[in-house]
């Protein structure tokens, strides 16, 4: 039996356990905070990210390659929803985010239209805010695909979104709850490509347990994006989208006034070498080999020779 | 006003219809709960009057269901949805692995409260172990065994919000599609049913913890003896559960 000192010692014990835990939380939990006062610094450029481990990777390529110029750089990592970065870079205190063009267009202009690379980039040009301009676009997309497993792909013949119509069995598409709402969720597959799919909402963003779903035949499509290194390790294949249906996610730079033509041009430099492979290889670094994102940047800009 | 639109969105009609309306999901809202309260019962409802009655791993039932209590539902979930399968069977297991801590608590300490004296005076009148705990000990730890079972509900029903990460419904698919889709209202609204459905568990609840309350224990907690305490304090040798 437990007496009650020493169960009054395993309880603060857990007491102390959670403050620890609510204490590093809030350290990471509102980075803006310490950011925004020091970005007044002209000559310091502050690069954000989203709270997205890939996003993070590309961020950090920027930093390093600036930093190899000689411009200071203050990271500003893990900042969570477009809400709540892009007015902080409109008012300047950030000066570089990694962002995806397709969503960053949609953000700033509701009634976009444009669905193909080159269509997104010029509307962008249009679209950004005052103060606010997208560098060129890297060849690397992390956009939402219809994806299948290898065995579904050629027992159906299918490696595009035009073959599903043939296919008879009943679709089921595994994707986040928000899919259903998309353009291109069940509606726009019906209207666009003749399909019709059900849909099972599982919340992890085409992580770990929509690729178990796939895997198990719970669901026959999902939506993964295509930088995710699962796509490779499974053998799944991303079904080809010939007609736009998805809104292409191209990484694109978005940055402030404060980000000279000098500064630009290290961060396109970047920009040419990111292709999806590249990029889908960055990211394995990560959740497979469990690196972190200053070594897997670090490593890639060496073999690049950006470093 | 980001309330008033969540409290239009709750009573809209136009939300209630279909198999995503809030109908719907409220019942499986419900039902996931409640089948996971139950089965955590099932489990944890023997286990707990084993240890209540017999006095025997009490340290280690305490030390266990402490440490379960303190397992995030959203990995347990995401853990057992990982070797199960996206279905209802992930998010049942990981909500009546929540739920067993407070029933488990609630059934060992009703047997436990029931006073020494009354057990030894069974034990006096010749009734045996089995009919001390049927006849004496669970009716008269009942009201805390139902208290346990109400905390366990109310986390239930609030923690089964994240059925919805793994594809088995229930209002928390309104949450996550709120918070993606910035319709705040949505997610909100669906929030305001969760708390209401909770709210009306422990009324529920309350009613039922007051109504099993033994006529005669009842009777005396109103007008306590003056001596009633001095007298537990000093316990025949046998017959103590320690």
């Amino acid at each position: 039996m437990i007496t009650a000192p020493k169960l009054r010692a395993g309880i603060a014990a857990a007491v102390a356990l959670g403050v620890a835990a609510a204490l590093s939380g809030c350290a990471s939990s509102s980075p803006l905070d310490s950011g925004a006062s020091s970005s007044s610094d002209s000559k310091t450029i502050v690069i954000g990210s989203q709270a997205y481990y890939s996003n993070e990777i590309i961020a950090e390529l920027y930093a390093q390659v600036l930093e190899k110029d000689g411009f200071t750089v203050k990271r500003n990592y893990q900042i969570g929803q477009r809400e709540v970065y892009l007015p902080q870079l409109q008012k300047g205190a950030i000066d570089v985010m990694p962002e995806y063009s397709g969503n960053l267009l949609q953000y700033y202009d509701k009634n976009a239209t444009a669905k193909s690379e080159s269509d997104i980039a010029s509307a962008l040009e249009k679209a950004l805010p005052k103060g606010l301009r997208a560098l060129d676009a890297a060849e690397a997309t992390d956009q939402d695909s219809y994806t299948v497993t290898k065995e579904f792909s050629e027992q159906n013949d299918v490696t595009s979104l035009s073959d599903l119509s043939k296919v008879k069995e009943t679709l089921t598409v595994g994707a986040n709850s928000e899919n259903q709402t998309r353009p291109y969720g069940p509606k726009g597959l019906k209207s666009v490509y003749g399909v019709t799919v059900q849909s099972k909402a599982i919340e992890d963003s085409g992580g770990a347990l929509t690729v178990k779903a796939l895997k198990d035949g719970t669901v026959q499509l999902a939506d993964i994006y295509t930088a995710d290194p699962s796509i490779k390790a499974n053998d799944f294949v991303t079904l080809k989208d010939p007609k736009n249906l998805i809104v292409a996610q191209n990484v694109t730079p978005v940055v402030s006034d404060k980000v000279d033509d000098k500064a630009a041009a290290d961060i396109d430099k970047v920009s040419k070498v990111l292709t999806t492979d590249a990029l889908i290889e960055l990211n394995t670094k990560s959740t497979v080999d469990k690196e972190k994102s200053s070594e897997i940047a670090k490593a890639f800009l060496q073999e690049e020779g950006l470093l | 006003m980001i309330i008033g639109q969540a409290f239009a969105w709750v009573v809209d009609p136009t939300n209630y219809g279909g198999p995503d309306g809030v109908q719907a999901r409220l019942w499986e809202h419900v039902w996931i709960s409640l089948l996971a309260v139950l089965i955590a019962s099932v489990i944890a409802v023997p286990i707990g009057y084993l240890i209540g009655h017999t006095g025997r791993a009490r340290g280690l039932a305490i030390a266990l269901s402490g440490g379960i209590r303190a397992l995030p539902t959203l990995g347990v979930l995401t853990l057992f949805g990982l070797l199960l399968g996206v279905n209802l069977q992930a998010p049942l297991l990981a909500l009546v692995i929540l739920a067993v801590p407070s029933v488990l608590a609630g059934a060992y300490a009703g047997i436990e409260s029931v006073e020494p004296v009354t057990v030894d005076a069974a034990r006096a009148q010749g009734m045996t172990g089995w009919q001390i705990l049927t006849r004496v000990e669970i009716p008269l730890g009942l009201p805390l065994l139902i208290g346990g079972i109400r905390a366990a509900v109310l986390q239930v029903v609030a923690t089964a919000t994240l059925a919805a990460y793994v594809g088995a419904g229930g209002l928390g698919g309104y949450v996550f599609l709120g918070l993606k889709t910035q319709d705040y209202a949505m997610m909100l609204g669906a929030s305001i049913l969760v708390i209401a459905l909770a709210i009306a568990f422990e009324i529920v609840f309350s009613v039922l913890q007051r109504a099993v309350v033994p006529a005669g224990v009842a009777e005396r907690s109103t007008r306590r003896h003056p001596g009633s305490r001095e007298r537990t304090r000093t316990p025949l040798p046998e017959g103590t559960p320690s």
